[in-house]
């Protein structure tokens, strides 16, 4: 039997995902009504019988630390193996994490411990069902020491991915992260499959290497190909996504609601795990219309919902419409709003008569790169008083409290903070 | 204080017909995602009781895959936690439970060891929420030996299903089991609180001489033990009183009160992991009134309806005043109006099944 390692690296910011992760580590953000994006990479493992993962934690891992816990939602919590959490620590060659790769070579003795013959590194916060035996199959037929899963992308998008060539049988020889010029449109999905003893032995020499950044993508994958190793494309076709920025996230959310959406939730072949609170299931009330839209356990819908998502314990009032919306977690919308394309995070209070994503697009002036032109975004634990107009592009910040608002209306593209 | 908690979920029930055929009572699946003991063991449970002895006779496998080790409620301890008890085969005989005394009495080791001081027997078919600690204090400071849960029943029980129960201040001086003529109107609901001690003797008294009912070895004590009724106000059903009944229950979980006693009050009620999806309701779909499960995918018309897990109905299906348990399909065009519909039922395209003076019902798996 081969025994093979996962690694998660779950330690990003995800800075474009803005209010979103200002509090909380990307791969704990909420996606698809009761998930959060660790559960689909963490899912993918045991689904795949790989039931020996190491969680890489370093931004704000809280909340992740608290949601994966000892495993159990996952069946991680196991004599032998099971789910490790490896936050940086301090004692001899440690210390932050400085980058992908940096992180696995900090965790080298837990990875000895383990004598894995394969280590297969992943991301957590992709969202995707992808089944890792076929790629460690691939790599073993290939005789790889290293192998990398990619899709094709649209050449236009290509300069956000590593980019690599492959000739006829699959062997890359050029891979370049993020190149401004792409030349070709092969995109690397961060998950890579190594053989163990060959890994360590880059991660030491890349250690060593003052000039390098330490990084999966920059540094050892280049110097791999650079150094003639065996080192393969693996193509994936199947679903998969990095939402990482606002429009993404929103645009994943939504698709989830197609009448077949691209990501199947509900096939009993490939579930997907949770740690999720106990609630009774969702209640449509007489007064309520929805159509096209995701209802998780514990909402109590009284109003009208549209092409949204839902998550669990959300209360929509009589009269209040929701429209192309991710609502989160605990959040509580009164009677007679009107909400379009709005992201409202965990445990918001928005009370009557809010109007919240009218009039005309436009830039962000909190931050053009990171909000795009036309998604509201609600920071979590805020509260939104009655009678409040908000345009579209808007950024209410995390706890904002209804004495922060100085007037009634927003204008698309502006924004509020909380003071303290 | 350590209480035992002591579920009895053996009990047959022939009025519920084919829903309770692969099933004991206890499991009968309520409110869209929850089987009927979870009401009982989640009290306890939130009561702060961590050993609790569920007692089955009658068909428990789907009630012991549902429990499992307990760990949904947190009983999946080292100390104390979760005990199936099942009749068994010894080297004296077969032991079938002939009562609900005989039934604690064979079990008799659970009540001797362990540190507990008091046991708390309830029902594994009652719907119910209760912040036991209330009974507790009320049982001290009444002064009782035992305490019986009781409740003022109105015009819609039948108050010749239930036992009877006459008080003096809040002593119970009678009780008659399911009279002809009933006397009041308060209702013994199967719950009783006492000293493990006590109950240990009234069974080593009683049940060893024969005696295989508990109650009425409490009947037998009224004049020499101090038994008092603790009054509960809330909402308390049985679902084994009929089919009936159990479509009035799931129609309660409707109602917003209901909702809000049952799931919000007094901690939560904890069921069985299913790790499905949310459900999807489609853009050609219309619910109203209706409670929708984990999994389920609605692209038809639901209204005043329970749908359980996994429940998928198509495009162009009406669903009206029915309770529809995990994984059926209800394809194009059908019809499914004052029904119980058993787990796995498949309700082909353009069929009919309309409930008319009693509610229709159709067993596990049946295809329509």
């Amino acid at each position: 039997m081969r025994s093979v390692l996962a690694l998660i690296l779950a330690g990003g910011h995800g800075k474009r995902l803005g209010v979103l992760t200002e509090k909380i580590a990307k791969p704990a953000v909420p996606f698809g009504g009761k998930y959060r994006l660790i559960d689909f990479t963490l899912s993918n493992c045991v689904n795949s019988g790989i039931y020996q993962v190491g969680v890489l934690t370093q931004y704000r891992p809280h909340l992740l630390n608290n949601h994966i816990n000892i495993g159990r939602p996952w069946d991680l919590d196991r004599k032998k193996g099971g789910v490790t959490i490896l936050p940086p620590y301090l004692g001899g060659v440690s210390g932050w994490y400085k980058g992908t790769a940096n992180a696995v070579y900090q965790n080298i003795e837990y990875i000895e411990s383990h004598n894995p013959d394969f280590v297969i590194i992943l991301s957590g916060d992709h969202v995707y069902a992808m089944d890792y035996n076929d790629i460690i199959d691939f790599h073993i037929s290939k005789g790889a020491d290293g192998t990398i899963a990619c899709m094709e992308v649209p050449i236009e998008e290509a300069s956000r991915f590593g980019i690599m060539v492959a000739n006829l049988e699959h062997r890359i020889i050029d891979f370049e992260e993020k190149p401004a010029k792409p030349r070709s449109n092969l995109a690397s999905l961060g998950i890579y499959v190594f053989n163990w003893k060959f890994l360590k032995e880059y991660l030491i020499k890349d250690e060593m290497d003052q000039s390098s950044t330490h990084d999966f993508g920059h540094d050892l994958i280049p110097k791999m190909i650079q150094d003639d190793r065996q080192v393969y494309a693996y193509k994936f076709s199947g679903y998969w996504r990095d939402v990482g920025t606002i429009k993404s996230y929103w645009e994943s959310n939504l698709e989830l609601t197609r009448p077949i959406p691209p990501l199947n939730l509900y096939d009993r072949h490939w579930r997907f795990y949770t740690q999720t609170e106990e609630m009774p299931p969702a209640y449509c009330a007489p007064s309520s219309k929805i159509i096209n839209s995701i209802i998780s356990e514990g909402c109590e819908i009284h109003g009208t919902v549209e092409n949204s998502v839902i998550f669990q314990g959300v209360y929509i009032g009589e009269n209040t419409v929701i429209r192309n919306s991710v609502i989160m977690t605990g959040t509580c919308i009164e009677k007679d709003c009107l909400i379009s394309d709005t992201i409202v995070a965990e445990r918001v209070v928005v009370r009557e008569r809010v109007i919240i994503g009218q009039g005309e697009p436009a830039f962000s002036r909190l931050d053009k790169e990171v909000y795009s032109d036309h998604i509201s975004v609600i920071g979590m634990y805020s509260k939104i008083p009655s009678d409040v107009v908000i345009g579209k592009n808007c950024v209410i910040g995390i706890g904002v409290t209804e004495r922060d608002f100085e007037s009634v209306t927003l204008e698309s593209g502006d924004y509020i903070l909380h003071k303290e | 204080m350590r209480v035992l908690g002591l579920i009895l979920a053996g009990g047959q029930s022939e009025s519920l017909g084919s829903l309770v055929a692969k099933r004991a009572s206890a499991a009968l699946p309520v409110f869209g995602k929850y089987r009927a003991i979870d009401f009982t063991l989640s009290n306890m449970v939130n009561a702060g009781i961590k050993k609790v002895g569920v007692l089955t006779q009658y068909n428990p496998r789907s009630l012991m895959d549902h429990l499992g080790s307990g760990k949904e409620w947190d009983l999946d301890r080292k100390n104390g936690g979760l005990f199936l008890l099942q009749p068994y085969v010894s080297q004296e005989g077969y032991y079938w439970y002939k009562g609900t005394a005989d039934a604690i009495f064979q079990n008799m080791t659970l009540l001797r060891r362990g540190e507990e001081d008091y046991v708390l027997i309830g029902s594994g078919d009652h719907i119910y929420k209760i912040d036991f600690s209330r009974v507790f204090e009320f049982h001290f400071s009444s002064g009782a030996d035992i305490t019986l849960l009781i409740k003022e029943l109105d015009e819609t029980y039948n108050l010749s299903q239930y036992g009877i129960v006459e008080l003096s201040g809040n002593r119970i001086v009678e009780i008659e089991e399911k009279p002809q003529k009933p006397k009041t109107n308060i209702g013994f609901l199967g719950i009783y609180f006492m000293n493990k001690y006590l109950l240990m003797e009234l069974l080593y008294n009683y049940a060893a001489k024969g005696e295989t009912d508990l109650l009425n070895i409490v009947i037998s004590q009224l004049d020499r033990l101090k038994v008092c009724g603790y009054l509960f106000n809330g909402y308390w059903r049985n679902v084994k009183k009929g089919i009936a009944e159990y479509f009035r229950i799931n129609m309660d979980g409707l109602k917003k009160d209901v909702r809000e006693e049952l799931f919000y009050r007094y901690g939560k009620i904890y069921t069985k992991l299913k790790d499905l999806p949310p459900p999807k309701i489609g853009g050609t779909a219309f619910v109203r009134n209706s409670i929708v499960s984990d999994g389920c995918i609605v692209n038809g018309s639901v209204e005043n309806s329970v749908l359980f897990r996994g429940v998928y109905v198509k495009a162009g299906a009406i669903v009206e005043n029915s309770v529809v348990m995990q994984d059926t399909v209800i394809e194009e065009g059908a019809v499914v109006k004052n029904a119980v519909l058993d787990k796995e039922v498949l309700i082909r395209q353009e069929a009919r099944l309309v409930g008319k003076d009693s509610i229709a019902v159709l067993e596990k798996r049946a295809v329509l």
